[in-house]
């Protein structure tokens, strides 16, 4: 399955688009307030200075006179490293300073204070002009103080700030985006943990999911349930189809045999007997493997609602051992028991058929007059049914290879069997929080089925 | 440009002394191994500053150095002009600034430039390398069974009580002609209200005026004048070691005490702007450091000891004031008025 990119990475990217457009935005909207509050400082030391100087412009015998106060200068070049150019007007005539340098402009009138922007000498400057009359003699005359600066200290300031801006903006990104992804981590948790609950749930566990889920999960665990349920449903009617099947094929099977063995009596000749026998031992395999295939059913539909009743496991075995006594027989092989009072809590009908069916391919695949042991005892909290045959053994195989549905070992070859009696056992033990192992035998030759099984 | 042209015509008509060309006091070359030359124009004697132009082609022994020395405000209308020169220095920094704002100078930065305080420097165009003290140079003789006075209040009182002893002896800058000297009356004259006062005083002993430091100091040994008022300190203390040298004393009053800093700056027009660098580095890095390494006293003030301290003149527009053609007028009337009482 190839998924078609990350929730979680989009959401922290496009949050992170937003933070990052945030940023950019407060760090211009910032950078722009420091350059006005700059601009309008630089202004204002401007307006203060040619107020100084215009208050000390006087008249003196009919004529302007003017001694550039210290301190308008000293002003301007405490607050910046700026040039500085200044000229000194009335009525048109140029008193003092830089005669060039208003060109162009019209002198404000009397009481005005006008700002400008505007270059001199290849430099933008900003410029104050301001009006002020004085009595020379009797005729008043207006005269006009222009004081102007260039933009670096500005320039400066407003760049100091602006990178403390940026630097600030910087930061607010990065925090949003760790935010971002800190969010996007806990909007998806619910749905994490939803996949990590229908994860851990076992191969078997078809129940409808019940948790408590966001309103946004609701759908989704409603269709996961709905099509859990179709399955369950599906599955149980193939059960039910094979147990069907099985049982249907199991009746006429025994009726045959049941002419077979009368067929068998009557035989005279030899051949005759020789393939009655064979025909009667193929019938026993077909009913023994749909027996089985009924086990399993009854074993896949029973473990869905298991029943937990106390059993004794000795009990269990010597009735096992001695439903299985007559085939054990035909091959002359002895099941010795060793049973100690152990119980657990289970499905009797479902234990019955586990340890049947190990038992029962103990005896299939030992040789003739050989012993099998069933031994049932305890180690620590679990109980422990310990079937040893003197057969060919494992081969080194493992127990889930074995244990899969219709596996047959590599050492029976020559013979038949359909592969599920393990399969069945393994089941039922896991479903009753047990297991299955399988294992040379110490003892010397053959193989030990192990079933453990919690103690009641 | 015309604002130059009007204020140059205006200072140097006041100074008397519009030249077309530069008015050259002394020039000297110093030819390197290499091709290349930068002019250096100063207000500083070639025997003050042979020897580190020397020391310079020791450590870049391919620059050749041509060194001419003119006057504060011969050097002013120079540059104004456009005539080519490297490296400008010179003892007035007002006049210097002035070049600065007006765009004459361009900037430059090193290593160098960058260790010097922000008070000796302004925007990368102009570069303090030395801090030099206004003082008062007496003739022990002519001074004979009196205190010497130790504020401008004491010296006023003695001239006072011996005008026959002071008359035609007290000396001091004409501030009409020299830059220096009008800068450091009209620092006095904004800093101390004293400054009128002694001037009046001084004015009624009918003074000599010159225009420079080094002949008053001559004339002060002497005996020719009782004392010299303001003269740079670099030159009195250099004078006393030599030759009739304890003949002299160097005051420096109390109260109040002008410290210039001499400037140095790249023009617009400088061709070898590299080697004007170099130069320039060379400057500052003499006037940084820790032991006097030449004529010059250090541009930190910490490195002289037992003098009232008081700061630099702010390098800043401040100076351009007393350079406005209607301040200065104003001023040397109320000057001439003091000085000038027959």
């Amino acid at each position: 399955m190839n998924p078609t990119g990350s929730i979680r990475r989009r959401m922290t990217i496009s949050l992170a688009l937003v933070a990052a457009l945030l940023s950019l935005l407060s760090w211009s909207m910032v950078a722009s307030f420091a350059r006005q509050a700059a601009e309008r400082t630089q202004d204002n030391i401007l307006a203060a200075s040619a107020t100084i100087i215009a208050e000390a412009i006087r008249s003196e015998g009919g004529e302007v006179r003017l001694e550039l106060p210290y301190a308008a200068f000293a002003m301007l070049g405490a607050v910046s490293e700026d040039r500085v150019f200044y000229q000194i007007e009335t009525a048109g005539e140029i008193l003092t300073g830089y005669e060039d340098l208003t060109t162009g402009s019209i002198a404000p009138a009397a009481g005005e204070v006008r700002f400008e922007t505007t270059e001199y000498l290849d430099v933008p400057l900003r410029m104050v002009r301001m009006t002020r009359t004085v009595l020379a003699g009797e005729e008043a005359v207006p005269v006009t103080v222009s004081l102007a600066q260039t933009r670096n200290g500005i320039g400066t300031i407003a760049g100091d700030l602006s990178e403390t801006a940026a630097a600030l903006s910087v930061a607010f990104f990065v925090l949003a985006v760790a935010l971002t992804g800190f969010v996007a981590q806990l909007s998806l948790r619910p749905l994490n943990e939803l996949a990590q609950a229908v994860a851990r749930r076992g191969p078997t566990d078809l129940r409808p999911v019940r948790r408590q889920a966001p309103s946004e999960l609701t759908p989704l665990i409603g269709s996961l349930n709905r099509f859990m349920e179709r399955l369950a449903g599906s599955l149980r009617r193939s059960e039910e189809f094979i147990a069907e099947a099985a049982h249907r094929v199991r009746t006429p099977l025994a009726t045959v045999r049941a002419q077979a063995e009368v067929a068998l009596h009557g035989a005279q000749s030899h051949d005759d007997k020789q393939r009655l026998r064979q025909m009667i031992r193929a019938i026993d395999e077909s009913s023994r493997s749909a027996g089985q295939l009924l086990d399993h059913a009854t074993v896949a539909y029973r473990i869905e609602d298991l029943s937990r009743d106390t059993i004794n496991l000795a009990e269990l075995a010597a009735s096992v051992a001695a439903a299985l006594e007559p085939t054990a027989g035909l091959k002359d092989i002895e099941i010795r028991l060793e049973t100690s009072d152990v119980a657990t809590l289970g499905d009797k009908v479902l234990l019955e058929s586990a340890l049947r069916n190990v038992l029962d391919n103990a005896i299939k695949y030992s040789p003739d007059e050989t012993q099998i042991s069933l031994t049932v005892d305890q180690q620590g909290d679990m109980a422990c049914l310990r079937i040893c045959d003197q057969g060919p053994g494992l081969a080194g195989q493992s127990t889930t290879d074995l244990t899969k549905r219709f596996a047959r070992g590599a050492t029976v070859t020559d013979v038949v069997g359909s592969g599920l009696g393990l399969t069945i056992a393994s089941e039922v033990l896991q479903a009753h929080g047990g297991g299955i192992e399988l294992a040379d035998n110490p003892k010397g030759q053959g193989a030990c089925a192990i079933l453990t099984l919690p103690k009641a | 440009m015309r604002y130059s042209d009007i204020a140059k015509g205006l200072i140097l008509a006041v100074w008397a002394s519009a030249l077309p060309a530069l008015e050259v006091e002394d020039r000297k070359s110093y030819p390197g191994e290499g091709g290349a030359m930068i002019s250096v124009l100063s207000t500083a004697d070639l025997d003050v500053f042979e020897p580190f132009i020397r020391q310079f082609q020791q450590d870049q022994p391919a620059i050749g150095v041509d060194y001419t020395v003119a006057s504060s405000t011969e050097i002013y209308a120079a540059i104004t002009e456009g005539m080519k020169f490297d490296i400008v220095l010179s003892s007035a920094m007002d006049l210097q600034f002035q070049l600065a704002n007006d765009g004459y100078a361009q900037a430059y930065g090193s290593d160098a430039t960058a260790r010097l305080p922000d008070w000796a420097q302004w925007r990368d165009l102009v570069f303090a390398f030395t801090s030099e003290p206004a003082v008062a140079v007496i003739s022990r003789e002519r001074f004979s069974g009196i205190d010497l006075p130790a504020t401008r209040q004491e010296l006023i009182s003695i001239l006072r009580d011996y005008p026959e002893r002071f008359d035609q002896s007290v000396g001091t800058y004409d501030v009409r002609t020299s830059g220096l000297g009008y800068l450091f009356a009209t620092q006095e004259a904004r800093n101390s209200d004293v400054f009128w006062r002694l001037s009046e005083v001084i004015g009624r002993l009918q003074p000599r005026l010159y225009c420079c430091s080094a002949q008053m100091i001559d004339d002060v040994i002497s005996g020719e004048l009782a004392i010299a008022y303001n003269v740079l300190g670099s030159y009195a203390e250099r004078r006393r070691t030599q030759e009739g040298g304890d003949r002299m004393e160097i005051l420096q009053l109390e109260d109040f005490g002008n410290n210039m800093l001499r400037t140095a700056l790249i023009p617009r027009t400088a061709e070898n702007v590299t080697g004007a660098g170099a130069f320039l580095d060379a400057l500052i890095l003499a006037g940084l450091a820790e032991e006097q390494t030449w004529a010059f006293p250090p541009l930190q003030p910490h490195a002289r000891q037992g003098t009232p301290e008081f700061g630099p003149i702010r390098l800043g527009p401040a100076l351009m004031v007393h350079l406005d053609p209607l301040t200065r007028r104003a001023f040397l009337s109320s000057w001439e008025d003091a000085m000038e009482q027959e």
